[in-house]
């Protein structure tokens, strides 16, 4: 397959998980997106690392993984919070940090 | 003239400095052990301070005698920059040595009947903690005083000047909180020290003057340059010495505070501002006698100011009723006397006049002094003390005042020993022979006969004016009957307070031997220091023609004040209704206040406060205020992205990485 058809998965993806943290209110269906962003750019990191015949993009694939794990842990936990509080996880009613 | 430095062998140069020290010693004794050791121990302190500057004093009088050369006794280095050297040296020759005289000895009497005068004062205005403070004050006017008076260069004689200066505003403002409104004595002071402020700035000229084209400041280097240098610069130096004279000796134009300086305590307006501080104007004249004859146009104004301001002074005494008032005016009238004399050339005459008018106005204000607390302990027994004067000061306009003479009347029964010395002093000052006043003022009015007619003339005339508002005031004070209730139960003072009187009475009597004409000691002391010395031989015509003048003041004022009973207070004065409008004038001293007020303080004030409020708070503020309010402004504006939005912040985000991904791209 050539290299254009990852790349514009990746595009497409990487603009779903854009538009999806832009447009979306649930705080949960914006993590979601986030992680679509991640996978966009590893889906890339891949493809080139086996493109290139080098280890190193796959590596970080790993790296990125295990960031975008602990950093969902930490997420879905203020998110819990943020719901005990508030009782909606609506991103929108977290407005109070404002000039 | 030459002078010598001293040397270790010499008694009198390890004396000197301790004249200036004791009184230093008095009030650091005072300051940290006064409020432990009680009243008696404290004014005992400081007047010891004084007398041993007295006796010091003395002592290098007896070792300099017949010594033609100053010494020069040299305390510390001060500032010394390349060529120009300035000491705090000590210069003790006679004419310093006179004045040293004067001021511990006058200054000494004074600190002795302040200790009983003070014991009262500080009961009568409700805070006796204040005793102390007061002997601080008085030894620290002595310290400037001979810091003054022994200075070796113009600006260590600043210094003094300075001094003795700030010891007048600290202790007009005595009372700060008391007079009309609460007010009226903190005003009095502050007036004081403006008005002085002004004249210092012309001293202060003249020094930076003398230093521009001197080169130094030292006594005997400056007089040695003097006749070398273009007229011009002399002029200047002496004109602006003047105005530094005008206003520590309240001459014409500056003399306006002098008369309100009268809030101060008793002591205060005797010692500072009659007997000594008053008179350093006319000590800078004759200290500097080399510069100002090197500049003739100079000291003709220094005569003309002299002698116009012994003239108004004098016409504005005969208006006043309050008994310290009368002689305020009458201080300046004579210090106007003396500065006329020194205008002329005749320094000694002038310091003569200095020197009998020490002992002469210091014992009529400590008698008035006295004539006060008579008054005071009068109206408290009478019984009809109003609350309002318990709490010090003198709040109430209705309030009674025991210095108003139209309330005073036939004490000479109830103090007869104030009586008595008020009436020498009234008579040395008036001119009578043989007494003190006769003598100065009569070498002064002769020297004037010979330098310029019409200041003769109008010194004559004011003469004649002091023998009259004197004579007014004894037969307004101890004469007739007494017109208040105060009056009729006052009583004589405690001896300490008559004591010095006594002492300052006899002074007042003999002081005329100090330079009896045909011995003329004096002259002869000071001769060293006072090149080009006017001197004066007694002049008979001279003499009769002045005593006649007192003579006829005292017998008009008899004629006017003393053959008819005055009646109740609220009469009009005798001579208002034969002088009218002239003596409606006096009585409101010319209106020089009101048109100082409308001329300088008014315009002053207006000015201030358009700079106030155009530069100040239009401008400066405004600079100030504008960068706060444009700063306000923006991050009002700005906030507005902070909306609190997490998504808005990452469309933020998105739009900064497509803008930079776009430039990076397309670059």
């Amino acid at each position: 397959m050539p290299l254009a058809y990852y790349i514009g998965l990746s595009a497409v993806m990487f603009i779903l998980g854009i538009m999806g943290v832009l447009l979306r209110r649930n705080a949960l269906v914006v993590f979601m997106s986030l992680e679509l962003i991640f996978n966009s750019a590893n889906l890339l990191f891949i493809t080139f690392a086996s493109y290139y015949q080098l280890l190193a993009g796959q590596i970080m694939v790993f790296f990125v993984m295990t960031v975008a794990a602990a950093e969902v842990a930490v997420g879905l936990a203020l998110m819990v919070e943020i719901f005990r509080t508030k009782n909606t996880i609506n991103i929108d009613q977290m407005s109070q940090m404002k000039g | 003239m030459a002078t010598i430095l001293a040397n270790e062998a010499n008694w009198a140069a390890t004396l000197a400095p301790w004249v200036i020290f004791s009184p230093l010693i008095g009030l650091l004794l005072n300051l940290l052990f006064g409020l432990r050791w009680g009243e008696r121990v404290t004014g005992f302190v400081a007047s010891l301070a004084s007398v041993a500057s007295f006796a010091l004093a003395v002592a290098l009088g007896i070792a300099i005698r017949g010594q033609h050369e100053a010494l020069i006794v040299p305390l510390a280095d001060w500032i010394s920059v390349g060529s120009f050297d300035v000491q705090w040296a000590l210069r003790v020759d006679s004419l310093s040595v006179m004045m040293m005289l004067v001021v511990a000895g006058v200054g000494a009497i004074i600190h002795v009947y302040a200790t009983g005068y003070m014991h009262s004062d500080v009961r009568h205005n409700g805070d006796p903690g204040r005793y102390r403070r007061f002997f601080v004050y008085f030894n620290l006017f002595i310290l400037a005083m001979l810091v003054l008076v022994s200075a070796d260069n113009y600006l260590m004689l600043f210094v003094g000047w300075e001094g003795v200066g700030l010891c007048s505003y600290l202790l007009i403002g005595f009372w700060f909180e008391g007079g009309a409104g609460g007010i009226a004595n903190a005003k009095a002071a502050k007036k004081a020290f403006v008005v002085n402020r002004i004249g210092d700035f012309g001293l202060l000229l003249a020094i930076f003057i003398m230093f521009w084209s001197f080169g130094t400041l030292q006594f005997d280097a400056v007089f040695a340059q003097a006749g070398q240098v273009f007229p011009g610069i002399i002029l200047a130096i002496t004109l602006f010495m003047l105005l530094g004279v005008s206003g520590k000796s309240a001459q014409l134009p500056l003399y306006v505070w002098l008369p309100d300086a009268m809030a101060g305590p008793t002591p205060v307006s005797a010692l500072i501002h009659a007997a000594t501080m008053v008179t350093a104007g006319v000590y800078l004249i004759a200290r500097s006698s080399a510069l100002f004859l090197a500049a003739p146009a100079a000291q003709a104004a220094v005569m003309w100011v002299g002698a116009l301001t012994a003239l108004l002074a004098a016409t504005i005494a005969v208006g006043q009723f309050d008994i310290k008032k009368v002689l305020a005016y009458s201080t300046i009238s004579q210090l106007g006397f003396m500065v006329a004399a020194v205008g002329m050339g005749a320094f000694s005459a002038g310091m003569f006049h200095l020197t009998t008018h020490a002992f002469f106005k210091a014992l009529l204000f400590l008698a008035a002094g006295s004539v006060i607390l008579g008054m005071e302990r009068g109206h408290e027994d009478a019984g009809d003390h109003e609350l309002a004067t318990a709490g010090g000061g003198h709040e109430d306009a209705h309030a009674f005042d025991p210095q108003d003479m139209r309330n005073m009347g036939g004490l000479q029964r109830r103090m007869p020993w104030t009586m008595g010395v008020y009436l020498v002093g009234a008579l040395a000052l008036s001119g009578i022979a043989p007494l003190a006043g006769f003598f100065s003022k009569d070498e002064i009015l002769g020297a004037a006969r010979e330098v310029s007619l019409p200041v003769f003339i109008i010194l004559v005339i004011s003469a004649f004016l002091t023998a009259f508002y004197m004579g007014r005031q004894i037969f307004m004070v101890f004469f007739g009957k007494p017109r208040s209730a105060a009056a009729d139960h006052s009583s004589e003072s405690k001896p300490i307070i008559v004591a010095p009187l006594v002492i300052l009475a006899i002074l007042s009597v003999l002081g005329g031997v100090l330079n009896l004409p045909g011995v003329y000691w004096l002259e002869h002391w000071l001769e060293p220091v006072l090149a080009g010395n006017l001197a004066v031989e007694f002049e008979l015509p001279v003499a009769l023609l002045s005593l006649a003048v007192a003579l006829t003041g005292l017998l008009l004022a008899w004629g006017v004040y003393g053959k008819r009973s005055l009646g109740s207070p609220e009469n009009p004065d005798p001579l208002a209704k034969p002088m009218g409008g002239l003596f409606t004038a006096a009585q409101h001293k010319w209106w020089v206040d009101e048109l100082y007020q409308a001329v300088f303080v008014h315009p002053f004030e207006r000015i201030s406060l358009w700079l106030a409020g155009t530069f100040d708070q239009g401008g400066i503020d405004g600079v100030a205020n504008g960068l706060g309010a444009l700063t306000r402004t923006l991050s009002n504006w700005w906030s507005k992205f902070q909306n609190g939005f997490v998504r808005s912040y990452a469309l933020a985000v998105v739009f900064g990485m497509v803008a930079i991904l776009a430039f990076l791209v397309l670059r």
